[in-house]
């Protein structure tokens, strides 16, 4: 065998890929914007107000769970149980409705589900010391599982109009509440992630647990927090998902938890912790409903988006270092 | 090294004690004839439990080996319909399989890409393809020939070709782990992929060989599938993957890399096996499966953190006691 050049697995920190976080969102803003314009050629109803204000639906959901899930990734842990945290939130929903509660109370039930999902989560996780990818495989299937046992085959469907507000209404002019939503959130988890000391606490339990630990952060309870964080707006968006379909199954928003580490992983965040950015988040879930809403004007069905979508991904983070190797060569 | 018996002991233990308590209700289920259906339901799971047990053990993780299975099946039943021979349709699939492993691995071992998006990635393109090739449309059990769908389910000495296969490949697995090169080197690279670094393991070499691993046993299993189940579509094991995932958990195959055996992956998929078989039999609405198939995976991770709480675990203590 000849000599192999070392390879430092932990050590990502002088990867291609960090160095080239710098101008990451850079990056993807010229991706989004050659998306956009692409979209407005080649549909004349691109442009309309009203389309576009329409187009937030293909992200705003999945943001609202990707922001909370940045922070997650970002201390170096993952939850791949969001998209049956929704299915669970939803099904709670739909069993207080079925026995007349009223709208306010619907809300705080989906988003209260969400936060005692996370809660779950963030026990196991920080109690028994697990991997939280494991963890949440398991809660994933348990989860969703209680909504099938509740369900089974059936659905809940017929809301009260009250509800509808949050994934049918509208603001000001054309903004739907989700748009609104989603503006509010990045900026609340913006300043959550950069401008404060839990932000700074998630970023150095990411890059070192351990030198995080004695240098006085409670690891466990900040980890807690983000587990409660991410079930709590994975409940958020299953309010507004409920709202907008109006109805509840047990399968609903099936294989979101991929779309939401896409949107995240595609935003810049390291997979293995430690770096990241809200903004880098935002602008990917642009990209992402972008490239959606722009193929489905095109007719292009659901699973060639995903492919397309697949690819992206990894260009997206290939392509950085084949040019980081190219330079150096 | 008595820890990891007393791991295997314990789970074979509890999978005997779930078919004992099965029995006080239908002493039918642990009938011969009926644990050998059971086995053979669950070999898919086996076969693949293994592969991604390796990739697993390089630290890394394959979530694209059900849209592999997937794609790779269609193909085969595409074949199939052009007259293509079973024997060639086989190499094909496996050839097909290992390809597309190759795919993940080629970003893992050049790129340096976290496993974990690469395979997110290739799932969805995987799967997408399928729907590429056919539109959508599904094939038919009248659509394929009967040797194709007869070859899994071929009865030798009392058991299907698809449970011997299975058989097959755990042995295979025994001698590839416990007495090649290769087999060592996963142990190593995932234990300390410093050290194997200079020891002369290439960390992305073996990583590589596991994705190809783990993508060849997906293409094959792929024909299994279709051909067992007599039918092939866009969505066909979606959402195996995690089944296949939570199987190595289940058998105490460490998520971090380096810890795990082959006996661990196979009891694993065995219990999440009887517990899927079982629930019907027993009378327990297909709805409550979930629940308690992501029950029985939280039992068994918080039960192995127990067990492994104590001191740190590491496969080649064996060889170290022997030395």
């Amino acid at each position: 065998m000849t000599s192999p050049t070392p390879r430092h697995i932990p050590d990502r920190l002088t990867s291609p890929l960090s160095r080239a976080l710098k101008s990451w969102e850079a990056l993807l803003c010229v991706t989004a914007l050659a998306i956009f314009i692409a979209n407005a050629l080649a549909s004349p109803y691109f442009l309309d107000p009203w389309n576009l204000s329409d187009a937030s639906f293909n992200f705003t959901e999945k943001a609202l769970i990707a922001f909370a899930m940045a922070m997650l990734i970002i201390a170096g842990e993952i939850d791949l149980s969001v998209a049956s945290i929704i299915a669970l939130a939803s099904t709670i929903m739909g069993l207080a409705m079925s026995m007349g509660a009223p709208v306010p109370v619907l809300v705080l039930l989906g988003i209260g589900t969400g936060l005692a999902a996370g809660a779950f989560n963030g026990l196991l996780v920080t109690r028994f010391n697990l991997p939280s990818i494991v963890v949440t495989i398991g809660t994933m299937s348990l989860f969703r599982g209680i909504s099938y046992i509740i369900l089974g085959d059936g659905a809940y469907t017929g809301y009260p109009a009250g509800l509808a507000w949050f994934g049918q209404g509208y603001v000001w002019w054309v903004f739907s509440v989700e748009l609104v939503l989603f503006a509010l959130m990045a900026a609340v988890f913006y300043i959550l992630l950069h401008r404060t000391n839990f932000g700074r606490a998630v970023f150095a339990i990411g890059n070192n647990a351990t030198a995080a630990r004695f240098s006085g952060i409670r690891v466990d309870r900040v980890r807690f927090t983000l587990f409660l964080l991410t079930g709590g707006m994975s409940g958020l968006a299953a309010v507004c998902l409920t709202s907008r379909l109006g109805s509840t199954r047990p399968s609903i928003a099936t294989g979101w938890e991929l779309e939401v580490v896409t949107m995240v992983v595609l935003g810049g965040v390291s997979i293995l912790g430690g770096s990241g950015s809200i903004p880098g988040v935002v602008i990917a879930a642009l990209v992402m409903g972008l490239v959606t809403f722009g193929l489905g004007l095109l007719n292009v069905p659901g699973i060639v988006m995903s492919i397309i979508l697949g690819v992206l991904l990894i260009a997206v983070i290939a392509l950085p270092r084949l040019w980081a190797r190219a330079r150096r060569a | 090294m008595t820890l990891f018996k007393s791991r295997e002991a314990i789970l074979a233990a509890a999978i005997l004690g779930l078919l004992a308590l099965i029995a006080t209700r239908f002493p039918g289920f642990i009938a011969p004839g009926n644990l050998a259906r059971v086995f053979t339901d669950t070999s898919p799971l086996i076969i693949l439990a293994l592969g991604q047990m390796v990739v697993i053990l390089t630290k890394c993780i394959d979530l694209s080996v059900a849209a592999n299975l997937a794609l790779t099946g269609m193909l085969a039943a595409m074949m199939n319909g052009m007259g293509v021979p079973l024997p060639l349709i086989l190499l094909t699939v496996v050839a097909l399989g290992a390809v597309m492993g190759a795919v993940n691995g080629f970003f893992v071992w050049k790129l340096d890409i976290p496993s974990i998006v690469v395979t997110l990635g290739t799932m969805t393109i995987y799967r997408g393809l399928i729907f590429l090739l056919t539109d959508g449309k599904w094939i038919n059990a009248h659509q394929m020939t009967d040797g194709f769908k007869a070859f899994p389910r071929m009865v030798i000495l009392g058991l299907p070709v698809m449970a011997w296969i299975a058989v097959a490949v755990v042995a295979g697995f025994a001698v590839l782990v416990k007495r090649t090169a290769l087999g060592r080197a996963f142990f190593a690279v995932g234990g300390n992929p410093h050290a194997a670094v200079y020891t002369g393991i290439s960390v992305g070499r073996t990583q590589f060989a596991a994705f190809v691993i783990s993508g060849a046993l997906a293409g094959f299993t792929g024909y299994l599938w279709v051909a067992r189940y007599a039918v092939a579509y866009v969505d066909i094991a979606g959402g195996f993957e995690l089944d296949v995932v939570a199987a190595c958990v289940i058998g105490g195959i460490a998520i971090a890399g380096g810890a795990g055996s082959v006996g661990g992956a196979v009891l694993g998929a065995l219990f999440l096996g009887i517990v899927k078989n079982a629930l019907p039999v027993v009378g327990i609405s297909p709805f409550w499966q979930m629940a308690i198939s992501g029950s029985a995976i939280l039992i068994a991770i918080a039960f192995n953190a127990k067990s492994s709480a104590a001191k740190g675990r590491l496969i080649l203590k064996t060889a170290e006691h022997r030395a």
